[in-house]
């Protein structure tokens, strides 16, 4: 019964969906006032649906119901409740389930918000109805999570153990927050063309803000999964699904910016709205490639081809109705403001140049490999050396002129007393590249380039937060997620640079040397965890003759998917990790042992938890501004 | 469609396999080769894995290409032989780096082409700001 519940709440969220297109879109007319209360009124009962039948689908995972056919295809009893409950979203049809359900909450808040007046929050509505619609005939035509089987099995398939990890099951829901919050921001796009309304960007600019937070804390969460899982110690293999959360990370950080400019100065109006669109564009294709089952990675779970097509036919929609819309309103809008050549606003363009130039390589890195071959049939890779002579100078250009903009006012800037004020910054820069050539062995131009500017952007950083106590939360959440970009740069440096390691063959009592640590290999034995059996390696590292501590990385093997996984064991003092994987059985007690020495790791994630924390702090401030504001907004004149 | 199955099928035999073998590298004595042959390496793709290199992978075909680089390197051949070598026996698609040939240039380019294209229309735009505030 339950699971037909399930279906039934997914068709009339459908419905709503559809009535929510229709009424929101007639509703962005200033006279049709009805229209409009239709439209909040089904985006509230859409999204009460589609948790409904989250909460059906749910409700079958965590009792194990193998009647459903999803269940018993990526559940078992045996697995623990956590990862009963993020199985739901370790699959295909329920990860989109999620993706609208996500969908259905962003719908929901607009409805509730009313940012930017009646009529444009009216045609964002009726957008996000188009969108919600669209996924919903998706999710019930080619991947219904509800469909049964008969007779119901005894016993599940489990869920892939790669995908039973605490990082796994929230990366999933983190980066559909990040993705379809773009839809917020493509929807009240499309809406301002629609009414011809100025506001939208500030109307957004939450929605953008809880995107990007949320993609920057999913790809982060992304990454440490792939470092402290996979076993071979890189946090970031270029891999297509990992481009997949890249490219809208880039273009949404490019919107932020851009977005500002639009909302203080009124410039740059329809490169913000082409940028919006990009955004979700590059969300979509994320969605495609990682649904389609053109890929084929842990993540690519998907390999149903009529999926794909829908998708595509989904992705042309979308962006050719939104460009044709572009391409039919954009001229009607206001030309640009006027600035200097050095102000905040010709910086804030050159940002934007290059994170399109960085999305591009991304971009032409992930899908030209794919276009190549379904058109030729050539076969090439396109591996970290590509990203590293492309991506990487992009980028580092762009690091070098991030503390400037802040330093510039709008309009009109001072360039001389910008670079005079930013001294301390660069003698701070001097110093961590003196301190890098001083400590650091192999001396390398990168590694010292690196923290040259990472110093740079943290110094230029500290500067903004002192200078503007009291001053806008604007600023200060800027400064501190710049900080963050300088603090992920020395861990990116620190463990592609200087990363030292060693494979060895070990019996019981044996030593090993991996850079500066000694360990001594004391024998494996087994263990029994809730749903996997392991083979327990005790590693004890080494000061002199004395333990100094036990790592216990183990060999895992999970019978009811048949499968095995390497569990890492890191040990780190927060500025470097030692980082162990156990390898193979070589008998008579002999086991492998991969061990890396990674300098300044944990800086990678701890950089983007302070990006995603300005980011938080820039929300906060908008948030508490709103407060402020007197509550009802009059409808712009027709 | 057929060679994404195939991959997908190498994976997951891979995943399944129950104690893959992990050929432990036979390493150079001398530390220049060894240094040589694990650049060289991280350059080469293990073909049946997840856009790993041999450098990294675990799979046993990539052990054997460790093997044969490092014989390679033994017999004194240069790194781009080694590189020839493997490509004529295995396609481009080996190598981490695509080459640089016709089919090639736009996936080269198109980064730097986007960044000359930005830098111009900045130029305008700023010019025509900056002229319409005179």
């Amino acid at each position: 019964m339950i699971g037909e519940l399930g279906q039934l709440a997914l068709c009339f969220a459908l419905a709503l969906s559809l009535v929510m297109a229709v009424s929101g879109l007639i509703g962005a007319r200033a006279t049709a006032a009805t229209a409009r209360g239709i439209a909040n009124g089904s985006a509230m009962g859409m999204l009460v649906f589609t948790l409904l039948a989250f909460g059906v689908l749910t409700y079958a995972f965590v009792t194990s119901d193998f009647s459903v056919a999803l269940v018993a295809d990526h559940s078992s009893t045996l697995k623990p409740l956590v990862y009963k409950i993020s199985g739901v979203w370790g699959n295909h049809e329920g990860s989109m389930l999620l993706w609208v359900l996500v969908l259905a909450i962003y719908a929901g808040l607009v409805a509730a918000l009313q940012r930017g007046g009646a009529r444009l929050t009216s045609a964002a509505l009726g957008v996000q109805g188009l969108l919600a619609a669209a996924f919903f005939l998706f999710i019930i035509f080619t991947s219904n999570p509800f469909l049964r089987l008969d007779p119901i099995p005894f016993e599940g398939a489990g869920l892939t153990p790669l995908l039973q990890d605490p990082g796994l099951a929230l990366h999933p829901p983190m980066l559909y927050i990040g993705y379809v919050g773009l839809s917020a921001s493509f929807a009240y796009a499309a809406a301002a063309m629609l009414v011809g309304e100025d506001g939208w960007a500030r109307a957004a600019r939450p929605f953008m803000l809880i995107a990007w937070i949320a993609l920057t804390c999913g790809i982060a969460l992304g990454s440490w999964w792939a470092y402290y899982e996979l076993g071979w110690g890189g946090f970031w293999g270029w891999d297509p699904v990992e481009n997949a959360s890249l490219m809208p990370w880039l273009v949404a950080t490019a919107l932020l910016h851009s977005a500002l400019a639009t909302e203080r100065t009124g410039a740059f109006r329809t490169w913000t709205l082409l940028l919006a669109i990009a955004g979700f564009s590059m969300s979509l294709i994320g969605t495609f490639l990682v649904r389609s089952g053109v890929l084929s990675s842990v993540h690519a779970f998907a390999s149903d081809p009529t999926r794909g097509f829908f998708i595509m036919v989904l992705i042309a929609l979308a962006i050719g109705g939104a460009l044709a819309l572009f391409a039919w309103r954009a001229p009607t809008l206001q030309g640009g403001a006027s600035f200097e050549p050095v102000s905040r606003d010709t910086t804030l363009l050159l940002n934007n140049v290059f994170l399109v130039a960085a999305c591009t390589c991304v971009f032409v890195g992930t899908l030209y490999p794919l276009v190549l071959d379904a058109v030729s049939g050539t076969k090439i890779s396109v591996g970290p050396p590509y990203f590293a002579i492309t991506f990487a100078p992009i980028f580092f250009a762009l690091l070098l002129l991030v503390p400037l903009g802040p330093r510039l006012a709008w309009k009109r800037g001072d360039l001389k007393e910008a670079v005079r004020a930013l001294y301390p910054a660069m003698g701070l820069a001097g110093i961590a590249a003196l301190a890098v050539l001083a400590i650091a062995s192999p001396r390398t131009v990168a590694g010292t380039a690196a923290f040259a500017v990472a110093g740079w952007l943290i110094g230029a950083s500290i500067l903004d937060v002192r200078k503007r106590k009291g001053a806008r939360a604007a600023a200060f959440a800027a400064a501190v997620a710049h900080a963050g970009l300088g603090v992920t740069l020395m861990g990116v440096a620190g463990t592609t640079i200087w990363r030292s390691e060693a494979l060895e063959v070990l019996s019981p009592g044996q030593l090993m040397t991996v850079g500066p640590y000694t360990l001594r290999f004391d024998g494996v034995t087994q263990v029994a965890g809730p749903n996997y059996t392991a083979d327990r390696a005790h590693i004890a590292l080494m000061d002199g003759a004395k333990v100094k501590a036990v790592l216990q990385p183990e060999h895992r093997f999970y019978p009811a998917e048949g499968q095995d996984m390497t569990d890492t064991a890191i040990r780190t003092t927060g500025l470097r990790d030692l980082y162990l994987a156990l390898g193979d059985d070589r008998g008579g007690g002999k086991f492998t042992l991969r061990a890396y020495v990674s300098p300044l790791a944990p800086l990678i994630w701890l950089g983007g938890l302070v990006m995603a924390l300005g980011g938080m702090l820039s929300l906060w401030g908008r948030l508490r501004v709103r407060a402020g504001e007197p509550a009802a907004q009059a409808l712009p004149a027709e | 469609m057929k060679n994404s199955v195939f991959k997908v099928g190498a994976f997951l035999l891979l995943m399944l396999a129950p104690a893959v073998a992990v050929p432990v590298a036979d390493t150079f004595s001398n530390p220049a080769m060894e240094t040589r042959a694990r650049a060289l390496q991280r350059q080469l793709r293990c073909l049946v894995c997840q856009g790993e290199s041999i450098d990294e992978s675990r799979s046993p075909l990539a052990g054997d290409l460790r093997h044969l680089v490092r014989e390679q390197m033994a017999a004194g051949q240069s790194d781009q032989q080694i590189e020839d070598y493997l490509v004529a026996r295995y396609g481009d698609f080996i190598l981490m780096k695509p080459p640089l040939q016709p089919d090639t240039w736009l996936l080269w380019l198109a980064p730097f082409l986007v960044l000359g294209a930005g830098g111009a229309i900045v130029w305008l735009v700023v010019k025509k700001a900056a002229s319409k505030g005179a």
